[in-house]
């Protein structure tokens, strides 16, 4: 009953999965089998439902199947987008030890844009409110030493707009 | 918010079964039961506490183009500029930030090359650069958000 695999450089996900993608954007049902609601839904086999999101899971298209929690909901209101400007000799280093931080939700390379943006690490820190952000700012810049040429936090004040992610179709 | 509200929130966060009955399996762990797991998560995400429960996608894998982008907009045309740039389906979150580049917004299109057409478009439409921020490097993202 499986359909074929065949993924390519070009497409790495086929019909079928995209169809389970789409199903899935909004969450996983919430009944004893989930799994086996959504393939009556999609008309497939139960274990060619589940086949594919282990694939998917195991070549990284699906980051993990689990609970995002509401940061602000939660109590954490002082997010701030912490950017610092550290070598780049350094950064695959540093950047794999600040990421690793449990207040420490992102963690990106991103390229600088000289003169007015030198710097080249995000780091989104959380916390109850701003001064513990700045705390863990602190905690960030004594990791990093004097690798650490410049830093700024930017706070968000106000959310223009927030739409999910519209995937591949 | 009680204990085992906090473990589910902990241990959802890190992963979920791909088998026939996993809210059972994990609600085992929890020392609870499937019924109950299933009646919790309802309601932490009808209150909120939860943005989203299901496979987290990974959009550039999955051949789709992703960015950061950011402006620097004057005061007096923030909200009309905003609204322009909004307009644009692409534009998944848009925040108002506290610096010089004080609008920031995430861009995600179905094909890499799109990045730059919608760029160019935000750009002749305002009038105002942008600067595109892809990236480059991805560190360990936890993810694990302890409450």
């Amino acid at each position: 009953m499986n359909a074929p695999l065949q993924p390519t450089r070009h497409a790495p996900i086929d019909t079928l999965d995209r169809q389970i993608i789409q199903a899935t954007q909004a969450g996983l049902p919430l009944t004893p089998r989930p799994y086996h609601q959504l393939a009556a839904h999609l008309g497939l086999e139960p274990e060619e439902v589940m086949r594919r999101l282990q694939r998917m899971q195991q070549r990284g298209i699906i980051r993990r199947i689990g609970a995002v929690p509401n940061h602000y909901a939660l109590g954490y209101r002082g997010n701030g987008m912490s950017v610092w400007d550290v070598p780049d000799e350094r950064i695959a280093q540093l950047g794999r030890r600040i990421g690793e931080l449990d207040f420490v939700s992102h963690c990106y390379q991103r390229p600088r844009h000289l003169p007015d943006w030198p710097y080249n690490l995000f780091a989104m820190v959380h916390g109850h409110d701003r001064d513990e952000v700045r705390d863990k700012v602190s905690i960030i810049a004594g990791l990093l030493g004097a690798d650490n040429r410049g830093h700024q936090i930017l706070f968000s004040t106000r959310i223009l707009k927030k739409s999910g992610l519209r995937l591949p179709t | 918010m009680d204990q085992l509200d906090r473990d589910i929130i902990n241990t959802l966060q890190q992963g979920f079964p791909i088998c026939e009955q996993p809210y059972a399996e994990v609600a085992a762990r929890l020392g609870s039961s499937e019924e109950e797991l299933l009646a919790r998560l309802r309601r932490l995400l009808d209150e909120g506490l939860l943005s989203r429960f299901g496979p987290m996608y990974h959009a550039e894998r999955m051949g789709g183009g992703l960015t950061l982008a950011a402006m620097s907009i004057p005061e007096k045309v923030f909200e009309p500029v905003s609204e322009q740039v909004n307009r644009h389906p692409e534009v998944a979150h848009n925040y108002q930030r506290d610096h010089t580049l004080n609008m920031w917004f995430v861009l995600a299109t179905e094909t890499p090359g799109q990045i730059d057409e919608v760029i160019a478009e935000i750009e002749q439409e305002t009038g105002y650069p942008v600067y595109n921020m892809p990236k480059e490097h991805e560190f360990f993202i936890g993810l694990r958000f302890a409450v």
